[in-house]
C-alpha cells in the first residue's frame, strides 16, 4: 500500500472490493461517525439507514422522496414517466434520497457499491442530516419530529374523505390544491411555529367543535340588510382577511365561503405539506454544498486512516468529480449552473480563505480570512445562511474567476443581450448580487397576492401578479391554474398582472367557477 | 443508528396511483391504444406496449413566469471572449448562448410515454365489450374438477407412497445417526470368528463381541424406515377450465375473394380471436374453408392456399355440423362462428343455406358472425344503387327474426375495429339489429 494521503495509516480497510452486507454497513456508519462528530463537529438527528430496490426508489421518486404520501393520479404519472425513462436507460437513479425527520431517514440503493455506501452515508446521513438540524430556515420552517406523524396522518385523512365522499371529490380537490401548491406557502415567519404533532389533534377538536355547536336555527336568523360601505369598513375588512395575502392556500382555507370543513382540512395538509418542503428550495446550493464537502472531507480521512483502499479512493474521486463538474455554458451537456459543483466549489473557497488567505481575501472577507478554524466558519455559515444571502455574502472574486462568470442581461425591448458583468475587478459585486438575486425564492416564483375581496357584494376576488421586469405569466397555464382557483373560491376570480414600476395592468385574466369542487349547500 | 431492511417490503406500492392515473387518462390512453394497436402486427396485437399520451392531456399547471418576454438576467459559467459592454445577437429558439432555462420541472412538452402491461393494453383494447349470452354453460363447466399433482404430503394412500423420496430421506437419516451398515458387522464377525477364544486373542475376542453387540443393539435401535421417512405423493383438485369455446372461421375462398378480403377478414379473427381468450380459459380455433366444397383445414392453409370454384355456403355450414357433432359437443362447449365472405353464393343454395343456419347451427351457437367485406376502393357510379349480396338478403331475413346473429360489412382495414366494437359492445336490448 502506498501513503498518498501523507496521514500515517492506522486500521485496517473497512471493506475491500465492490461487496457489501449489514456489517459493513454499520462499520462504515460507525468509523464516518467518528470523524463527523470527533473531527468536523458536526451535530446530526440520529440516523436510520434503509436499504431499498429500484422500484421502492421510483416510488419514492414519484412521491416527492416521502416514504408514505396519500394517494392522487399525479404521483402515478410521475411513476410511470420515470419508469419508462429508467427502463429505456435514459435516466439513471439516484444513490440515496434522505428525509429531513428525526430520526433522519436516508434510503440507499441496493445496487450501490460499497464505496458508494460509504460515499452515500457521509453525503446524506452526516452531510444533509447536520444542515437539516442546523440550518435555520429548517429550523424556523419545519418539524423533523413530526412530519412522518403528520404525513400518516394526511394520508389517513385522504383516505378516509375518499371513502366518505368518493374519490373524484378528492381528486378534484387536490388538484386544485397541487395547482396552488406553489402560492401555498408563507414566506415571513408568523407569530407562532407550526407544531406538526399537535396538527393532528386540533384537526379533530375543531370537526368536534363544530359539530358541538351546530344549530340549524342560526340559518333562520333574519340578517341585518348590507350596511354602507365606507372607506374605513373597507380598510377593517381588508385587515381582518389579512389582505395583502401571499400565501393564497392559507386564504381560501379560511376564508372561501362555500368550502366544507373537510375541503379546508385538505387544503390545509398540501399547504403544510409545501411549507415543509418550501426550505429545500431555498438552500438547494448551500444544502448540496454541505453535503458534498462533508463527504468529501470524510472519505479523504478514512483515507488517511487506512480504513479506505487506494482503489475504493479512485472509484469514489471518479464519483465525486462527476458530480461537482461545471459544464461552460456553451457546452451541450450545459443545463444550469450545477449546485453540487458551485455550493462544494464556494464551501472548499471558504476553507481555504480561512487557512490560505491571499491579500484579496482579507479584503474582501475581513472577519475569516485566515481565522484557521474553516470548521467553525463553516458551522455558522450553514447554521444562518440561505442560498441568496450565502452568496451575497460568501461569493469570492476567486470563485467568479474559476467560474468564469459572466452577466447577461436580455431585455426584450432591445434588439441584442448586452453582457452587463465579467469576472473582472468592476464586475465582481455586480455578479455576486445578480447570482444572489437568482437564488432569492421572490425572484424565481411569480409575486401573487390577493388583495381584496368584496365579500359583501359580488364576492369577486381580485389577485395581483406583480410582473418584475414586465416578465408575464405563462398564460395557458394561467388560465388552468386560476380555473381551480375560482372552483375554489365558488365566485368569480381576477388576475391583474401588474407593472410595480408604474402601477398600470399589463394584462388581466378572469375565470368563472365551474361547479363539481363546490356541491350546492342544499339548506 | 438503524439499519432497515425494506427490499422485501411488498412491491407495488404505487399501484392505487397508477390505477388513478389510468383512470384519470383513460380517454386519452384507450385513443393511444387504439391508435398502437393500428400500427401492430397482427400476431402481437395482444402484447403489452408503450403508448404515448400528448403532454397536455395530464398537465399540471401551475403559476410560473413566460419563458419569452420583459427584462431578464441570466449568469453564466465559463466566459471565454467577453469583456463587459459586448453586444450578442439573441439567439433563435430560446437555447444556446442566451442560457437556456428550461421549464421549471424538466417537464418539455413532449409526448407522455409510459409503459402498459399485457393485461391493461388488452383491458382498454376490448374495454366495453361483452360476450353475448356468456353464462349459458357456466353452471355445467364449473362443477368438473381435476387432479393435479401438488409436491409430497406426510399422510396418504399406500397407493400413492412415494418410494424414491421415501428411500431418499431413510438413507440420510441413517447416516446422519450413524446406523452401521451391514458391511461393517460382516466384517466385524469375520474377525471375531478368525480369533481363537484364550490368550491374548481372547482378550481382543471379547472387546470385539462387545462391539458387536454395541452395534448391533445400535442396529435394532435405528430403524431402516421409520415412519418419518415415508412420503406419499399429493393430488389436489383443481377446478376444470370454467368454460371453454370453441371459434368456428368459416371463409369463402372462392375466386371472389381477393388477398385485401381475405387480410380484412383476418383480421376479424385475430380481434375475436383474443376476445375469446379473454373471456374463457381454453379456446379451440376450427378454420373451415368453402368454395363449392367446404373442409377443414390448418391456419395457414386457410389464409394461404389458394383455390377454385364455384360458392355454395352450405357445404361450410354442413362441414361445421360434422365437426361440431363430432368434437365439439354443445353441451360442453361454447360455440362461436365468425363468416367472412364477399356475399357471392350460388342462388339455388340460398334456401338450404337458411334454412341450415336457423335449424342446426344457430340453435347450438352462442354467437354467429358474418362479416361481408368488400373491395376497398369499390365507387359506384352516383344514382346508382348497389344491390345487396345474396348471402345479406338471406342473412337479413334470419337476424331480423331475433335469432343470436349479427352482421356487418367492411370495406377498409380501418374499419375492422370499429365494426368488432360495434358487434360486441354491451347491449341491453336484442342482439342481431342489422345495419348497412
Amino acid at each position: 500500500m502506498n501513503d498518498f494521503g501523507g496521514g500515517i495509516k492506522v486500521g485496517r480497510p473497512l471493506f475491500e472490493g465492490a461487496d457489501w452486507e449489514f456489517g459493513t454497513i454499520q462499520r462504515v456508519h460507525d468509523a464516518i461517525e467518528e470523524i463527523a462528530i470527533g473531527e468536523l463537529g458536526l451535530d446530526v438527528y440520529p440516523n436510520q439507514i434503509e436499504i431499498i430496490g429500484t422500484e421502492q426508489m421510483l416510488d419514492a421518486y414519484s412521491s416527492i422522496g416521502m416514504p408514505l404520501f396519500y394517494k392522487h393520479w399525479s404521483f402515478g404519472k410521475h411513476f410511470a414517466r420515470n419508469e419508462a425513462m429508467y427502463r429505456a436507460g435514459m435516466q439513471g437513479l439516484a444513490y440515496e434520497i434522505v428525509i429531513n425527520s428525526n430520526p433522519c431517514i436516508s434510503y440507499i440503493m441496493e445496487e450501490n457499491t460499497a464505496t458508494m455506501q460509504t460515499l452515500v452515508i457521509a453525503h446524506a446521513a452526516f452531510g444533509h442530516n447536520h444542515f437539516f438540524k442546523n440550518n435555520y430556515v429548517f429550523k424556523q420552517w419545519t418539524d423533523a419530529d413530526g412530519i412522518l406523524d403528520y404525513l400518516e396522518f394526511a394520508r389517513g385523512y385522504i383516505a378516509q374523505c375518499e371513502d366518505r365522499y368518493g374519490e373524484t371529490a378528492v381528486e378534484r380537490l387536490l388538484d386544485a390544491a397541487h395547482a396552488l401548491m406553489t402560492h401555498g406557502v408563507h414566506r415571513y415567519p408568523r407569530r407562532r411555529s407550526a407544531d406538526l404533532r399537535s396538527e393532528e389533534q386540533r384537526a379533530k377538536e375543531r370537526r368536534l367543535h363544530e359539530e358541538r355547536v351546530f344549530n340549524d336555527l342560526w340559518r333562520t336568523v333574519p340578517t341585518k340588510g348590507v350596511e354602507k360601505e365606507d372607506k374605513s369598513i373597507e380598510e377593517r375588512r381588508r385587515a381582518l382577511l389579512q389582505l395583502p395575502q401571499e400565501n393564497v392556500l392559507f386564504f381560501l382555507e379560511k376564508t372561501a365561503p362555500r368550502l366544507r370543513p373537510w375541503q379546508r382540512e385538505v387544503l390545509r395538509i398540501v399547504r403544510i405539506i409545501a411549507q415543509y418542503f418550501y426550505p429545500q428550495s431555498q438552500t438547494k446550493v448551500m444544502n448540496e454544498g454541505c453535503a458534498t464537502y462533508v463527504h468529501y472531507r470524510i472519505m479523504n480521512r478514512l483515507h488517511e486512516k487506512g480504513l479506505l483502499t487506494d482503489g475504493n479512493m479512485v472509484e469514489f474521486l471518479r464519483s465525486h468529480t462527476n458530480v461537482v463538474f461545471q459544464p461552460d455554458f456553451d457546452d451541450p451537456r450545459y443545463s444550469g449552473i450545477n449546485p453540487y459543483a458551485l455550493g462544494f466549489g464556494m464551501m472548499r473557497d471558504i476553507e481555504r480563505i480561512c487557512t490560505e488567505p491571499t491579500a484579496e481575501d482579507q479584503n474582501w472577507f475581513p472577519d475569516i480570512a485566515g481565522s484557521g478554524d474553516p470548521m467553525a466558519v463553516l458551522r455558522d455559515v450553514w447554521a444562518n445562511y440561505r442560498d441568496e444571502s450565502f452568496m451575497l455574502q460568501f461569493l469570492s472574486p476567486r470563485m467568479i474567476r474559476d467560474f468564469s462568470l459572466f452577466h447577461v442581461l436580455d431585455d426584450s425591448n432591445e434588439p441584442n443581450l448586452t453582457v452587463e458583468a465579467i469576472h473582472d475587478e468592476r464586475g465582481y459585486r455586480k455578479i455576486q448580487r445578480a447570482l444572489a438575486k437568482q437564488y432569492d425564492i421572490a425572484w424565481t416564483l411569480p409575486d401573487i397576492q390577493v388583495v381584496d375581496v368584496n365579500l359583501i357584494g359580488d364576492r369577486r376576488l381580485i389577485l395581483h401578479h406583480r410582473a418584475l421586469n414586465r416578465v408575464l405569466l405563462e398564460e395557458r397555464d394561467a388560465r388552468f391554474v386560476l380555473q381551480h382557483l375560482a372552483d375554489l373560491w365558488g365566485y368569480d376570480v381576477l388576475l391583474k398582472e401588474v407593472d410595480p414600476a408604474s402601477d398600470s395592468v399589463l394584462k388581466e385574466h378572469a375565470a368563472t367557477p365551474r361547479g363539481g369542487i363546490l356541491q350546492p349547500d342544499g339548506g | 443508528m438503524h439499519i432497515v431492511d425494506r427490499r422485501l417490503n411488498p412491491s407495488g406500492k404505487n399501484l392505487a396511483n397508477r390505477q388513478r392515473f389510468m383512470r384519470r387518462a383513460k380517454s386519452l390512453i384507450r385513443k393511444a391504444v387504439h391508435e398502437s394497436s393500428a400500427s401492430r402486427s397482427i400476431k402481437d396485437a395482444d402484447q403489452a406496449g408503450e403508448v404515448a399520451l400528448p403532454a397536455q392531456g395530464v398537465h399540471e399547471p401551475s403559476f410560473h413566469r413566460n419563458s419569452s418576454g420583459g427584462m431578464r438576467d441570466h449568469l453564466l459559467p465559463g466566459n471565454k471572449q467577453y469583456v463587459e459592454g459586448d453586444t450578442i445577437p439573441r439567439p433563435q429558439g430560446g437555447a444556446g448562448g442566451g442560457g437556456s432555462e428550461g421549464s421549471p420541472d424538466g417537464e418539455g412538452q413532449d409526448d407522455f410515454r409510459f409503459a402498459l402491461s399485457r393485461d391493461e393494453f388488452v383491458d382498454l383494447f376490448l374495454e366495453d365489450l361483452e360476450l353475448p349470452d356468456l353464462a349459458k354453460r357456466r353452471v355445467v363447466d364449473s362443477e368438473s374438477v381435476s387432479w393435479h399433482r401438488a409436491g409430497y404430503s406426510v399422510t396418504g394412500s399406500p397407493a400413492n407412497l412415494a418410494l424414491l423420496r421415501t428411500v431418499r430421506n431413510s438413507l440420510s437419516r441413517r447416516i446422519a445417526l450413524k446406523r452401521p451398515k451391514p458391511a461393517d458387522l460382516q466384517a466385524l464377525r469375520d474377525e471375531i470368528a478368525a480369533l481363537s477364544p484364550d490368550g491374548e486373542e481372547g482378550d481382543r475376542r471379547i472387546q470385539l463381541e462387545e462391539e458387536l453387540t454395541r452395534k448391533l443393539r445400535r442396529t435394532g435401535l435405528i430403524p431402516y424406515i421409520d415412519p418419518l421417512d415415508v412420503r406419499y405423493r399429493k393430488f389436489e383438485p383443481q377446478p376444470k377450465p370454467v368454460a371453454q369455446a370453441v371459434m368456428f372461421c368459416l371463409m369463402d375462398v372462392s375466386g371472389s375473394m381477393t388477398e385485401h378480403m381475405k387480410d380484412l377478414a383476418k383480421r376479424f379473427y385475430v380481434l375475436l380471436y383474443i376476445f375469446l381468450k379473454r373471456r374463457y380459459k381454453h379456446v379451440d380455433v376450427v378454420f373451415i374453408r368453402h368454395t363449392h366444397q367446404a373442409q377443414e383445414v390448418d391456419e395457414d392453409t386457410f389464409f394461404h392456399s389458394p383455390e377454385t370454384g364455384g360458392t355454395v355456403v352450405s357445404t361450410a355450414l354442413e362441414e361445421m355440423q360434422r365437426v361440431i357433432d363430432e368434437r365439439y359437443s354443445p353441451d360442453s362447449w361454447n360455440i362461436y362462428a365468425a363468416q367472412a365472405s364477399d356475399g357471392d353464393n350460388t342462388a339455388s343454395d340460398n334456401d338450404k343455406t337458411a334454412a341450415l343456419l336457423t335449424d342446426t347451427i344457430l340453435p347450438v351457437c352462442q354467437y354467429y358472425a358474418y362479416l361481408e367485406v368488400g373491395r376497398d376502393s369499390e365507387h359506384f357510379p352516383p344514382g346508382f344503387i348497389r344491390r345487396d349480396s345474396d348471402l345479406w338478403q338471406t342473412y337479413s331475413a334470419i337476424c331480423k327474426s331475433g335469432a343470436p346473429m349479427a352482421m356487418r360489412k367492411v370495406g377498409h382495414r380501418r374499419d375492422i375495429y370499429p365494426v368488432f366494437r360495434e358487434l360486441f359492445a354491451k347491449k341491453t336490448a336484442t342482439t342481431g339489429a342489422e345495419t348497412t
